[in-house]
């Protein structure tokens, strides 16, 4: 069978349905919904419709020759999910599954949120379609994401900030689980990534795959071949699983995942899920987790909120254990040097999320030299990090920035050593 | 439900019924507000009139968890609990009860531990089986041979919006009793119980369920009272941590106490 044609629930051992009794009935009503959604030419045509006139899709592919003379001179196109209305790839799988819900029945969209690019997109479906709307928000996010809070209250979201636990993203989704538990007659559970019980991580996947799908056939009509590699960053790994899909099945491309190393994937502080956990069970699915001897969930660490979750969608786990597909980790301080030198070099600032790809991106370039074409998914722009990269960057002159962001990474390069 | 060798939950729960009312099943999560205390406040719900004590074991994220339960599983999470000390804790209670104690997991801390260890050092401990409220049926192909291969109880949950069918793989499935979740929602006090559970713990009778206890929402012995007007058993938890953690063993024990004079009638 085609990689491509994995349907869930299970992704080799990974995925499934951990959640309480409660929850199935209402799993199974979406699975319905969506099954029939994807063969409905309706569902799809409104769906189509909306990217055209609302998203603005198809998104670009912009080629960046003065980033990749950073990176070894290698070709880098860059898939444009930053100029999606809202600033990130977010918005296709929330216009799909809010199209659901309203098939569905449902009038209140709840969802959990990290950096706050997923709840901005929520509050703006919700707004759209004419539903309530309440975004459950860790309060250490609504802190370091504070531009993104005033964003969905003033689109009319209640934003919640969790103090349980970590007060982040993996507590965000246990309160969303909570109220989706109790509310579950009028409620939709938006969930954000590729996790979750089924049939969120196939049907999240199948709403981010018109990504790659564009990215696919714009790379050929520009190069007149695929790319030798695809890139993005992970942390639960929407963006990622939605611009791998169309090339799983190509082999001659090589897929790369970035997760967050925060001060180091070899410290206390990081989210590198892959690179540093094992199976377990968490939020409804079987999947590389980062946890203590005792199935304790460890609380993870990035500067980029989205990509702090110590978990990471079942079907990465699944391509990581087949080979298919490599995940690696990119330091915080790596990932913000990589930001300033995409927006000092080709005028587009980055999410930070996003920034994780670009660094991984200019090793993996000075790995495979001039000859590569490398796609990266450009998911999210840098407008909401502001305040987290003014902070970190402090304020220099424009000509000590570039060469010290240059030096930078030449330095973390030469630490980290080989890219693989 | 499988019957041999005969569940010591079962049985306790049937003997109970036979004498005109039914069993309280008391709540309290192991290690809060410690080890020790978590343990005296077990013996004391044994000798208050529970029926069954189910132990919880702090997990980091509760999803099926209100505030109340949350706090203080955090609590012993904070102060060190490991699994190990969930094992020392059972030794100890079923060495000074004939209480049967069921532990309350989620099922990842189960999985890490390894699914055959978990139920060997749980058979060791004493203790009598496992309530898995992340765990569904469908997904617990390793937990039903374990628990098969060793005579530990397994309780599943049923829930208002489980159809047909899901009840009657519950009911098969289950053993000890069937868990009938009274509200769509998490643990927590509720003014009333809700007429869902009602509803409930008819379509498991008919689905040929002839242990259901119920569970959410109970915290008075009026309440107690009512649940087991139609339930086999009425499952208490929030107001028994909350008596713990502002009044200590002695609390638990009085309000342990008030709420058996609920299966009493």
């Amino acid at each position: 069978m085609a990689l491509r044609d994995e349907l869930g629930p299970y992704f080799g051992e990974y995925g499934g349905r951990f959640v309480p009794e409660s929850l199935i009935a209402a799993l199974d009503e979406l699975d319905a919904a969506y099954t029939a959604a994807k063969t409905d030419p309706v569902f799809q045509e409104e769906l189509a419709e909306l990217h055209r006139t609302y998203t603005g899709r198809p998104s670009l592919i912009t080629e960046v020759p003065r980033f990749a003379a950073h990176a070894g001179g290698a070709r880098i196109l860059l898939k444009r999910e930053d100029l999606n209305h809202t600033g990130s790839h977010k918005i296709n799988n929330v216009l799909g599954q809010a199209l659901l819900a309203r098939r569905l029945g449902k009038t209140r969209l709840i969802a959990e949120t990290g950096a706050g690019q997923h709840g901005v997109a929520t509050a703006t479906a919700a707004a759209l379609f004419g539903m309530e709307c309440v975004v459950y928000m860790g309060e250490v996010d609504t802190e370091r994401q504070a531009l993104n809070v005033a964003r969905m209250r003033l689109l009319g979201a209640e934003v919640v900030p969790v103090t349980a636990g970590s007060r982040t993203l993996k507590d965000a989704i246990n309160e969303a689980l909570r109220d989706w538990v109790a509310n579950v007659d009028n409620t939709h559970y938006l969930l954000g990534t590729v996790a979750g019980p089924h049939p969120f991580p196939v049907m999240v996947r199948d709403f981010h795959r018109i990504i790659g799908e564009e990215a696919r056939a714009q790379v050929l009509e520009l190069t007149g071949k695929l790319p030798d590699a695809v890139t993005a960053c992970v942390g639960g790994g929407s963006n990622a699983m939605g611009i791998f899909h169309a090339f799983l099945d190509d082999p001659e491309v090589a897929l790369y995942g970035y997760e967050a190393a925060g001060d180091g994937h070899l410290t206390e502080r990081h989210a590198a899920t892959i690179t540093r956990g094992r199976p377990g069970v968490l939020h409804g699915t079987r999947t590389y987790l980062l946890q203590n001897e005792d199935g304790q969930t460890a609380e993870s660490h990035s500067i980029s909120a989205g990509l702090d979750y110590p978990g990471v969608g079942p079907e990465h786990s699944w391509l990581n254990d087949i080979g298919r597909a490599t995940y690696l980790p990119i330091t915080d301080d790596e990932a913000m040097a990589a930001m300033r030198l995409l927006s000092m070099t080709e005028g587009i600032i980055p999410a930070i999320e996003t920034a994780h790809a670009l660094a991984g991106t200019m090793k993996l370039g000075l790995e495979l030299g001039p000859d590569a074409v490398i796609l990266v998914n450009l998911s999210g722009r840098g407008d909401k990090d502001m305040e987290t990269a003014g902070k970190y960057f402090d304020i220099l002159d424009t000509a000590a920035l570039t060469a010290e962001a240059e030096e930078e990474f030449a330095m973390r390069a030469s630490e980290t050593g080989n890219h693989a | 439900m499988s019957t041999s060798p005969v569940s010591a939950v079962e049985s306790v729960i049937a003997a109970r019924k036979a004498a005109g009312s039914g069993a309280l099943v008391g709540y309290l999560p192991v290690g809060f507000p410690d080890l020790r205390t978590s343990i005296e406040a077990a013996v004391a719900l044994a000798e208050n009139g529970v029926d069954v004590i189910e132990l919880g074991l702090p997990y980091s994220d509760p999803v099926m968890d209100g505030p109340v339960i949350q706090a203080a599983t955090l609590t012993a999470l904070n102060a060190g609990f490991r699994l190990q000390h969930g094992f020392e804790a059972i030794a100890e209670i079923t060495a000074r009860t004939d209480v049967p104690v069921l532990l309350m997991t989620y099922w990842n801390p189960v999985v890490q531990y390894g699914v055959d260890r978990f139920a060997d050092d749980l058979v060791a401990a004493g203790g009598a089986g496992l309530i898995t409220p992340d765990l569904i049926p469908d997904e617990a192909r390793e937990w039903l041979d374990a628990s098969s291969r060793t005579d530990l109880d397994r309780v599943f949950l049923a829930a208002p919006s489980s159809n047909h069918a899901r009840l009657e793989q519950a009911i098969e499935l289950s053993r000890g009793f069937v868990y009938a979740v009274s509200t769509m929602g998490i643990t927590g006090t509720r003014k009333d119980v809700d007429s869902a559970a009602k509803t409930l713990v008819a379509r498991l009778r008919e689905a040929g369920a002839t242990s259901a206890c119920v569970g959410l929402g109970i915290s008075s012995p009026e309440q107690v009272r009512e649940v087991l007007q139609y339930a086999d058993g009425a499952i208490v938890g929030s107001v028994l941590v909350e008596a713990l953690a502002t009044g200590g063993v002695a609390a638990v024990a009085a309000t342990a106490a008030r709420l058996a004079a609920g299966t009493i009638h």
